[in-house]
């Protein structure tokens, strides 16, 4: 069960947004516009088209490769489109930088974690409070506020480096968090994690929305956790969009089905089918 | 018994030294992977900076009369002014260059600093007498230690003490080892990679200035290479303590300087000319079984 969390939203300072074309307050949604990315030859994703709005959880999942870390590198500035645009607050972001994104209000974690591992988990939360300009104090005392949100107040002062890797993604999205986002993508924040630890994360990714006022974009492998925490799920295989619906339509979408059987495809279908 | 003390307290003075300008090379190659050859050529900035600019053959105090803690403030801002100076003329046009790049680079800073002390101040060396009364030495029962022995490991612990404070305990220092192991990763989250840079680049002046006054106190002799053979053991002890790890800057400055006075103390007479090929043949050895250094830096390993 989610503890609330002290201030809400309003403890986190807002991040000036000072991004071109970007209007106050939060934008309301953040919008992939029918793109496409090559490289080279390579198509690693065609035509998608995906709206993540404030306020809710859009999960995005796929097989290995279908395109869904390119794609949120596109909706974070991390990879320009070859083709199409992406939408902030309906207004076009070409040519913005990661920072640009960042700044307005676009927040990610990473798969790798990325953390900076000579330096404390709290420390590393409060590097983003520096960069925004808060006082040392300020940021070490949202950080540490953020550390308890997410149950890891007891890490505080442990190396980043010397974390288990489960916990380093809760490090990465605190991290995130404190930058007052109205958008957080979490590139797979569950690999690894055991049916406990991914249950708790769930319901931890759950209660974002409304605590923070933000909308998040969960890209994970781990169906259970998908089904169970978006409201809805966009589905890509091999770079192109083969179903968007609720987690029960997703679970009778022929198209779905079919593009996990095989492999790893059937295992997942059948935690599925237990799930639900 | 009191020569192994006094060897000891020499291998802590001198360590102190290496340490200092080690501290201040470490620094630059943790945020920019710059190994900077022309920091030799700061601490020599900082040494002439006393002295009325002339070709003369005898030196003039100038800076050098003012009362200490003016002159060291002076001195400071000076080399601080310099090192500032060759990040906006060159480095920050090389940003994104390769490390080999950024080396070859600061061989050329160190090139014109030279030759600009040369224009100025003439080739001769000159004599120069700073802080004289550190000379004095302190005398317990057999012991004597000159007091500029215990100057320089005292400001050398300040120093270290101050920089580990703002390296740890305020916002600045945070963002800075932050940028020092993902600088992308830190300008991402908002850290101002130029800001870090230049504070990078001020507090290695400081330790030049600082360096600079110890050192010409300690020889009483000016000349346009004086940096250079300091900057060198410093470049080793930063090697031998891992780069990118300002703890083992520290700790290779004074493994390195320990080596070298206690083989200075007690390697039989007729080696003792060859004492620093016996200093590298040991940094040599220990980089055979620790190829990263005392204190390698995870960070370091880990980029790709």
């Amino acid at each position: 069960m989610i503890t609330a969390y002290a201030g809400g939203v309003e403890m986190i300072t807002r991040p000036s947004r000072t991004a071109p074309g970007v209007d106050q307050p939060l934008a309301a949604s953040l919008r992939a516009e029918n793109i496409s990315v090559r490289f080279g030859g390579l198509a690693a994703i065609s035509e998608v088209t995906l709206a993540l709005e404030r306020g809710h959880i859009l999960g995005l999942i796929g097989p290995n490769g279908a395109g869904k870390t390119t794609l949120v590198n596109c909706l974070t500035g991390f990879q320009a489109p070859t083709h199409g645009r992406v939408l902030l607050a309906d207004a076009p972001t070409l040519g913005w930088t990661a920072e640009h994104f960042r700044r307005a209000g676009v927040a990610r974690t990473f798969q790798a974690g990325r953390l900076f591992k000579a330096l404390s988990v709290v420390e590393n939360i409060e590097v983003t409070g520096a960069g925004l300009g808060l006082s040392r104090r300020r940021a070490r005392s949202l950080a540490l506020e953020l550390l308890a949100w997410l149950k890891l107040d007891d890490k505080a002062e442990t190396l980043a480096g010397a974390l288990a890797y489960t916990d380093e993604r809760r490090v990465g999205i605190a991290r995130a968090l404190l930058l007052g986002p109205a958008f957080l993508l979490l590139d797979e924040p569950a690999a690894g994690m055991s049916d406990a630890e991914s249950d708790e994360l769930s319901s931890l990714v759950k209660a974002i929305p409304k605590t923070f006022e933000c909308g998040v974009l969960l890209i994970e492998h781990n169906m259970r956790m998908v089904m169970d925490t978006c409201e809805m799920i966009h589905v890509l295989d091999s770079g192109r969009t083969i179903a968007e619906g609720t987690p029960a339509q997703i679970q009778k979408n022929k198209a779905v089905i079919a593009s996990y059987l095989g492999g790893e495809g059937e295992k997942q279908l059948e935690i599925m089918e237990e799930g639900h | 018994m009191i020569n192994l003390i006094q060897t000891l307290i020499d291998a802590l003075a001198l360590g102190s030294l290496y340490a200092l300008a080690a501290l201040g090379i470490g620094l630059l190659f943790g945020i920019l992977r710059l190994i900077n050859f022309s920091y030799g050529d700061l601490i020599t900035l900082g040494a002439y900076a006393l002295i009325v600019p002339s070709a003369d053959a005898v030196a003039n105090m100038f800076i050098g009369n003012w009362p200490a803690a003016l002159m060291i403030v002076a001195v400071c801002l000076i080399v601080v002014i310099a090192a500032l100076l060759s990040d906006a003329l060159v480095f920050s046009h090389i940003r994104r260059a390769e490390p080999s790049t950024l080396m070859i680079a600061s061989f050329a800073v160190s090139y014109v600093i030279q030759n600009g002390i040369l224009m100025v101040y003439g080739a001769r060396p000159k004599s120069a007498n700073l802080w004289s009364d550190l000379s004095y030495q302190i005398t317990f029962g057999e012991l004597h230690i000159p007091l500029l022995q215990i100057v320089t490991i005292a400001a050398t612990l300040v120093l270290m003490a101050g920089l580990t404070l703002l390296l740890k305990r305020t916002s600045l220092g945070i963002q800075m080892r932050a940028a020092a192991e993902d600088f992308k990763m830190a300008r991402y989250l908002g850290v101002r990679g130029n800001m870090v840079i230049g504070l990078a680049f001020a507090l290695s002046g400081v330790l030049a200035a600082v360096a600079a006054l110890l050192l010409l106190t300690q020889t009483g002799s000016l000349s346009q290479t004086m940096g250079t053979p300091l900057m060198l053991f410093a470049f080793i002890a930063t090697v031998v303590g891992g780069m990118g790890s300002l703890l083992g800057a520290a700790a290779g400055g004074f493994a390195v300087a320990f080596a070298s006075v206690f083989l200075q103390a007690y390697l039989p007479e007729e080696f003792r000319p060859f004492r620093d090929s016996f200093v590298f043949a040991i940094v040599i050895l220990m980089l055979l079984f620790r190829p990263s250094g005392l204190i390698p830096t995870k960070a370091l390993v880990e980029r790709v």
